[in-house]
């Protein structure tokens, strides 16, 4: 099991390293250099840059020598924490992507905690009741789910909010709260504006995920052992829990791989609609105006969460299934 | 036989009700067992053998499957008398039989244990939900049974995962998770059907062996003869969810009397027999569109006129002998009143 822990680790490393360098080509294909771009961007809002100043940019990035060299250069920042500079915010990476991964990963878990907490069950109890009104009526609501667009619903719960309950539901915060310390009030304030996003973005997935479950459980209590383990005479909810959930969840866990970067740039637009501070609509900015460091070091993030993502649902999927870990 | 009744089933019929019409898969079958006996069932696939013995566990599908009125499954092996019938299949009652009194080995032994657990938490688990003993305890009577079904190394074995052992090792499993409990009666649902020819003579042997130990009932379900005489004391012989003929092995494969046996009989090779094979002609009719009078008939090489028209009743040739043919009229057999 260390063993196969430890192979899995080593055989991320020259995958991240490759993503670093096609990320890096992603960087450089904007036409002009860094330091064109700064310069031209200080020169519209009517600042000068001095020599001094170019030539220190010129020395940081490695402008004007060969590719690889400011690749490294670029590179050698990241232990290190330096991403480098956001020409749009004139503020470091690191600063902008700190204030944000906060909020996107506690949006994103309590999203996740939402479809996991409500799909399994249903898409359990789906199965044991296959063809029943219950199967029906949420394989209905499911489908709905996933037909409206994310916006959309975004921007209904917004007005039913301020039509019928008069409070804004956008953003994290209220107004009142807004860069204050943290404090019980700002917290409990944060969950009246938390449930929207995730319900928004929740109801999104959650159909296929019912789906998944409905259909992986159909397939598990048609075998054998399901039989014998009803012939024990154990009562069905051991059956249907301890036996046949435990394998069908095996799909649900090799999820995980793809979730984690998920939870970065997932509701992207409703993050967008709701105007949330998340990192989604930011990367999106970032690639609307050719803000490369910060674009870069977002989807460098995103790869790197993809492969321990991965690694992560590998190792899980070890534990949760003996016929993977002996293989 | 003064042997003690152990399960008595009387007019079982367990219909289906499914689009293309009611499917008889049980229609009216009584037989008993007795204590230490094995009885042999045999038929061609969908003669409704399982059928019997899911019904007799109480786990026919729901709800297309069900057992009509009149059916009754006796289980004599409590101080009272239990109808099986009159349980609902998740009480409480019908659990504690399920596995404790009368247990199941069935057919795959690659598909019947769950995957994701080790051998021994699956006999454990049985054997605390029936035994209430504690886990340690519980895990010493899982290595005892994996030692008594022949597994060696049972204290290493225990803790390892159905894929980690072949097919003979994992029936030899299911059979140790079966009569961990002490079952009085075991349906053994082709057992050894999925085995090469060397481990299934292992396997018949073990049984046996356990059989003699723990003077359990067996129902030993196959569609294999060489299997029936190597195992059976009684044969009880099926046919599109009826039985046709019950009787001692030896008067089974010596003396046939439904030619439905007899075809059974002359269709499996012998060796020294340079005898040509004779097949049954035609399949089994399909379960929706019975022919009428004897099922057996448009494939009967001896049909009479009346076969074609009745349902012949059965008829006993001796006390251990009955046969549900009309022939046995003709030969003088005494019409069973039942």
């Amino acid at each position: 099991m260390l063993n196969y822990i430890i192979r899995r680790c080593l055989m991320a490393i020259p995958l991240l390293i490759a993503i670093s360098i096609v990320t890096f080509i992603v960087i450089k294909l904007p036409p002009g250099s860094y330091l064109e771009t700064y310069i031209a961007e200080q020169q519209r809002l009517g600042g000068e840059v001095t020599q001094d100043r170019v030539e220190a940019i010129k020395q940081r990035y490695g402008l004007g020598q060969p590719t690889y060299v400011q690749y490294f250069k670029w590179i050698s920042g990241f232990p290190r924490g330096d991403f480098g500079m956001s020409f749009k915010a004139q503020q470091p990476v690191a600063k902008i992507i700190k204030e944000r991964i906060g909020f996107t990963i506690l949006l994103s878990l309590a999203t996740v905690l939402f479809t996991w907490s409500l799909a399994v069950p249903i898409g359990i109890y789906s199965a044991v009741r296959q063809y029943s009104v219950f199967d029906y009526v949420f394989t209905f609501i499911g489908f709905i789910g996933v037909a409206i667009p994310n916006f959309l619903l975004a921007l209904f719960l917004m007005f039913i909010g301020v039509k019928f309950f008069g409070a804004d539901l956008s953003g994290l915060f209220s107004m009142e709260y807004m860069g204050e310390p943290w404090s019980f009030g700002k917290f409990i304030d944060m969950l009246k504006h938390l449930w929207v996003p995730v319900v928004v973005v929740g109801t999104g997935g959650m159909a296929g995920l019912i789906r998944i479950m409905r259909g992986q459980m159909l397939d598990e209590l048609r075998k054998a052992y399901v039989q014998t383990a009803r012939a024990k005479g154990l009562s069905e909810y051991i059956v249907i829990v301890k036996h046949v959930a435990r394998i069908a969840i095996n799909p649900f866990v090799s999820t995980i791989g793809w979730m984690l970067p998920g939870l970065i740039s997932g509701g992207t637009l409703a993050g967008i609609v709701l105007g949330l501070p998340t990192l989604g609509p930011k990367l999106l900015d970032a690639l609307k105006t050719q803000d490369m460091y910060l674009a870069g070091t977002i989807m460098m993030l995103l790869s790197s969460l993809t492969i321990i993502g991965t690694l992560i649902s590998d190792i899980l999927l070890a534990i949760v299934d003996p016929r993977i870990r002996y293989e | 036989m003064d042997k003690k009744k152990i399960l008595e089933v009387k007019n079982l019929r367990t219909y289906f009700y499914t689009h293309e019409g009611v499917v008889k898969a049980v229609d009216d079958v009584d037989f008993e067992i007795y204590e230490g006996e094995t009885l042999g069932v045999v038929g061609e696939s969908g003669c409704g053998k399982s059928m019997t013995s899911k019904s007799i566990m109480n786990l026919v599908p729901k709800p297309k499957g069900k057992l009509e009125p009149g059916s009754s499954i006796k289980y004599y092996g409590l101080d009272e008398v239990v109808d099986i019938t009159s349980l609902s299949p998740r009480s409480k009652e019908m659990r504690s039989l399920r596995g404790n009194e009368m247990a199941m080995i069935f057919q795959e032994p690659m598909t019947s244990l769950n995957p994701v657990y080790t051998i021994g938490s699956q006999i454990i688990e049985a054997v605390r939900l029936h035994q209430g003993v504690s886990k340690e305890e519980a895990r010493e009577i899982a290595i005892e049974m994996i030692r008594k079904v022949g597994i060696p190394a049972p204290e290493k074995r225990v803790d390892e995962y159905p894929f980690e052992l072949s097919g003979g090792m994992r029936q030899r499993a299911m059979i140790a998770m079966a009569l961990s409990c002490n079952p009085k009666f075991l349906i053994a649902d082709e057992p050894t059907t999925a085995l090469d020819v060397t481990v299934e003579a292992q396997i018949l042997d073990l049984m046996q062996d356990l059989q003699d130990e723990f003077n359990t009932a067996i129902m030993f379900i196959t569609h294999d003869l060489d299997v029936i005489g190597e195992i059976a004391d009684r044969v009880m012989v099926m046919y599109t969810g009826k039985v046709v003929e019950t009787a001692s092995v030896d008067e089974i494969f010596y003396n046939p009397k439904h030619p439905y046996t007899k075809g059974l009989l002359s269709s499996i090779p012998k060796i020294g027999n340079k005898e040509e094979l004779v097949p049954i002609e035609g399949t089994v009719p399909n379960l929706t569109e019975l022919p009428k009078g004897c099922y057996f008939a448009p494939r009967c090489p001896h049909a009479m006129d009346i076969c074609r028209e009745k349902m012949p009743p059965t008829f006993d040739i001796n006390e251990e002998h009955s046969v549900k043919c009309w022939l046995s009229e003709k030969e003088g057999g005494s019409m069973n009143e039942e």
